[in-house]
């Protein structure tokens, strides 16, 4: 089992402190400034496909766990640039590309073992599937951008992976094509082009390769997306390219900070304030100015 | 009683023919007592011992003002009523109860309730089996149930907004024959209310694949504890900042009120197929679910009942269940006809390599409905066995399902009582019913041992105190097998920044802070409680 002492220690009692990952999207919430920086430990300590989940240290990157996990045939609903770690991605809080049937990350992180603001190691959550066993503090982490408490090692929830997928795209009504397919993986749509991914069963993903042939699309390869994301206001901005249902737009220009209601701003301030009263997890970033 | 001294005064005055000074609000008309009589429903036929033109009761008449007379009860009947819900926690103690059908109404009672310094407490259907919406020391109630307007479902964009009070089924019955439905299933949905299943992150048979119902919650209008209301979430996608919404369903009503919640919806299967299969060992029908699992199906929902469900269960639906098995496994699989077809073939054969003895396939939906309807009709069925049960629900690794099922069987016997499992065996999620008779001196204590046992060893398999039925009144004292106090702490800065004063329905959940004065556990279960 997977110690944290170590993590603890570095974390301390006092002084500023920022958890770095793989740094792929270290710019994201604002700068980490001047800040002790520690790293979560990294490693795979225990997978059983018969639970679905996997225990693993928060610096691991998403790469090395993607391949333990395809392995024996699973994968988790984590998704991030080449280097990115489980810890950057589960604070950063994008979903996958592939959320229709990969999932949320925010119903990705079962437990989480971490170090608070006063040093000490508690945990988030619980080992099992399926948990209601007081707050949902997991839930409240991800996408916390390491304002919350250091993740050192964490539980997540992995799925199945499909026996076969294909990408389609062609220039066809976004309506039609969701009315042809059942439960897509992914649905992007640039204003002309309706691009889609089918996963499933082999001979399932075929009768739908065929069907959206008949419609007009065909067979392209993962299409590589604008880096930034903004989101979904209604407006399709040139280049961009709208992930539907997700409410993100994959964008060429970096968005500007969002709105946000003052009534939930003043809830997160608090919630930042209660687990860190005294601003010590990484001061220059704040989960309020990503827009997406 | 505190209920008789409040009425005291305001009979009185009534009688010297003072004017009402509660009339001023622009909800209350003049002729308000007649207004109110035409509104009895039944449920607030006590409040008539309350009705008064000058309340003496500074928090009733503010709320009074605020709501207007016919929302707010204050007679013993509806008191009575209101301070139990499902499980089988007894002795608590409801105050004034309030049934607002606006937010703004929400919020007016939750700042009248705190500016007087007077705890709250949201309640819905009141089917919750852990205690959670059990009032202490006479807070005001904040009933949701006239909260039940489904506002709007968009079709394409597959969300609806509806209200806390809106049934569970109710909505999946509005949304019939449009291709979509709500995923959470929880065997209540008869009667259970969807702000009920935000507040308790409830779950179902059918949330092995399709998740807990915080995966179907995108936004959420909360009435905070400091009467502010706030969007939580998005309609689409995530909101800047903490997920705020991820944090406030499972709350338990510690953490505010629901007051408008935009659902995910679901997208119909085009093929369902309902698989019933039958075991001489109960270990076979465990071992078969993770076996299931490993070979990379996931189905739809994977349950199981024990013989003596089977037993008290089959002679009322004639489900088809065998009376002589020991176990039954229901497994649902659902997708695209090819994908399903396949699984079809391949649960057979792990189903045969597990030692089930025959594996029939529902031919038809008739046949599917009957299946089910023995599983979710399990515990209404159980009343002709013992007048009395205990149900709990703790979640264990799926992989240990049957080396836990027979200690608990074990430790249950062992103390002289009768145990039945059906449960949601493709998440770990055990239910075991402890049945008995009340009226049998002594055995509330085996029962409350032996449910305390089970807890014990669920956690120490590596499994948690509570899969969907939640924490509430019930299983506080718990908490500590599975948190260490710095655990706890975390959780409880999570409910301080929501509640700062501690007034949302305290006395839940964590152990630390404030006691519920009178309550106890176990007397006599409601019939037809629902898991």
């Amino acid at each position: 089992m997977m110690n944290l002492s170590q993590l603890a220690n570095d974390v301390g009692e006092v002084g500023a402190v920022c958890v770095r990952g793989g740094g792929t999207r270290w710019d994201v919430g604002g700068a980490a400034g001047d800040v002790q920086v520690v790293m979560a430990p990294t490693g795979i300590d225990s997978f059983d496909p018969a639970e679905m989940t996997v225990v693993v240290g928060a610096g691991t990157t998403l790469s090395e766990l993607a391949d333990a996990l395809a392995a024996r045939g699973q994968e988790v609903a984590l998704d991030g640039p080449p280097g990115a770690t489980i810890g950057g991605a589960l604070m950063v809080g994008r979903s996958p590309l592939r959320r229709g049937r990969l999932g949320e990350v925010a119903d990705v992180l079962l437990q989480a073992d971490c170090v608070g603001a006063d040093g000490q190691v508690f945990v988030a959550g619980g080992p099992t599937v399926k948990n209601v066993s007081g707050y949902d503090l997991c839930r409240l982490l991800v996408g916390s951008l390491g304002t919350l408490a250091v993740v050192g090692r964490v539980i997540l929830r992995t799925r199945p992976m499909p026996e076969d997928s294909a990408w389609m795209s062609g220039e066809v009504p976004l309506k039609v094509v969701l009315q042809s397919v059942y439960r897509p993986a992914t649905v992007l749509w640039d204003g002309r082009q309706t691009t889609v991914r089918v996963e499933g069963h082999g001979a399932d993903v075929n009768n739908e390769v065929d069907l959206l042939g008949g419609l007009g699309l065909e067979r392209v390869d993962q299409p590589v997306l604008p880096r930034e994301r903004d989101r979904w206001s209604g407006f399709l901005p040139s280049g961009g390219v709208l992930e539907v249902g997700a409410g993100v737009v994959h964008q060429l220009e970096r968005p500007s900070p969002p709105a946000v209601a003052a009534g939930v701003r003043v809830l997160g301030d608090r919630m930042r304030e209660a687990f860190d009263p005294r601003r010590r997890f990484n001061p220059g970033r704040d989960p309020h100015r990503v827009a997406a | 009683m505190e209920s008789a001294e409040r009425c005291e005064p305001a009979v009185g005055v009534i009688r010297s023919g003072i004017l009402p000074e509660v009339n001023s609000t622009k909800r209350v008309d003049q002729d308000w007592r007649s207004t109110v009589r035409k509104r009895i429903d039944g449920i607030g036929l006590g409040w008539i011992r309350g009705k008064t033109a000058v309340i003496g009761d500074p928090l009733e008449r503010d709320l009074v003002e605020a709501l207007g007379r016919e929302r707010v009860v204050t007679g013993s009947g509806a008191r009575s009523l209101y301070s139990r819900d499902g499980s089988v926690t007894r002795g608590g103690s409801a105050g004034i109860v309030c049934f607002p059908e606006t937010t703004d109404d929400v919020a007016a009672c939750v700042t009248v309730a705190v500016s007087h310094g007077r705890a709250f407490v949201a309640r819905g259907a009141g089917t919750g089996l852990s205690g959670g919406a059990v009032p202490c020391d006479e807070p005001v109630m904040v009933v949701t149930t006239r909260m039940n307007s489904i506002y709007e479902v968009d079709l394409d964009r597959r969300i609806a907004w509806v209200g806390p009070g809106v049934v569970n089924l109710d909505l999946s019955r509005h949304l019939s024959g449009t291709g979509l439905h709500f995923a959470p299933d929880p065997s209540s949905q008869q009667a259970c209310t969807i702000g009920g299943n935000v507040a308790n992150n409830s779950g179902g048979p059918h949330c092995l694949l399709y998740g807990v119902t915080s995966a179907h919650v995108l936004a959420i209008e909360v009435v905070l504890p400091d009467g502010e209301v706030v969007l939580l979430g998005a309609e689409e996608g995530r909101s800047p900042g903490y997920d705020l919404r991820g944090a406030f369903v499972g709350g338990e009503g510690t953490l505010g009120i629901a007051t408008r919640i935009c659902v995910r919806l679901t997208e119909d299967p085009p093929e369902v197929a309902t698989l019933l299969l039958d075991f001489d060992q109960i270990e076979g029908a465990a071992d078969m679910v993770s076996a299931v699992i490993a070979s990379g199906i996931v189905p739809a929902a994977l349950e199981i009942m024990d013989k003596r469900v089977i037993e008290a269960v089959e002679p009322f639906v004639e489900a088809g269940y065998p009376l002589d098995a020991a176990a039954v496994l229901i497994v649902e699989l659902d997708g695209l006809p090819d994908g399903v077809a396949d699984a079809i073939e391949r649960i057979k054969a792990i189903g045969l390599d597990h030692g089930a003895r025959t594996v029939r396939v529902a031919k038809d939906d008739e046949e599917r409905t009957r299946i089910w309807k023995g599983r979710k009709n399990a515990f209404g069925a159980i009343a002709v066995i013992k007048p009395d049960y205990y149900l709990n629900d703790t979640v264990i690794p799926r992989t240990r399902l049957a080396e836990v099922l027979m200690r608990i069987y074990e430790v249950v016997e062992e103390r002289q009582l009768m145990v039945m499992n059906v449960f949601h065996a493709g998440d770990g999620n055990l239910h075991p019913l402890i049945v008995f008779d009340a009226r049998e001196p002594g055995v509330m204590e085996r029962v409350l041992e032996a449910g305390e046992e089970i807890v014990r060893i669920s956690v120490e398999a590596g499994g948690v105190l509570s899969g969907e039925h939640g924490i509430g009144l019930e299983k506080k004292r718990f908490m500590h097998m599975q948190f260490s106090p710095a655990d706890l702490e975390a959780q409880d800065q999570l409910r301080r920044a929501f509640d700062v004063r501690g007034l949302a329905n305290p006395a839940k959940v964590l152990p630390t802070g404030a006691s519920c004065g009178h309550v106890t556990n176990l007397e006599r279960a409601p019939k037809g409680t629902w898991v």
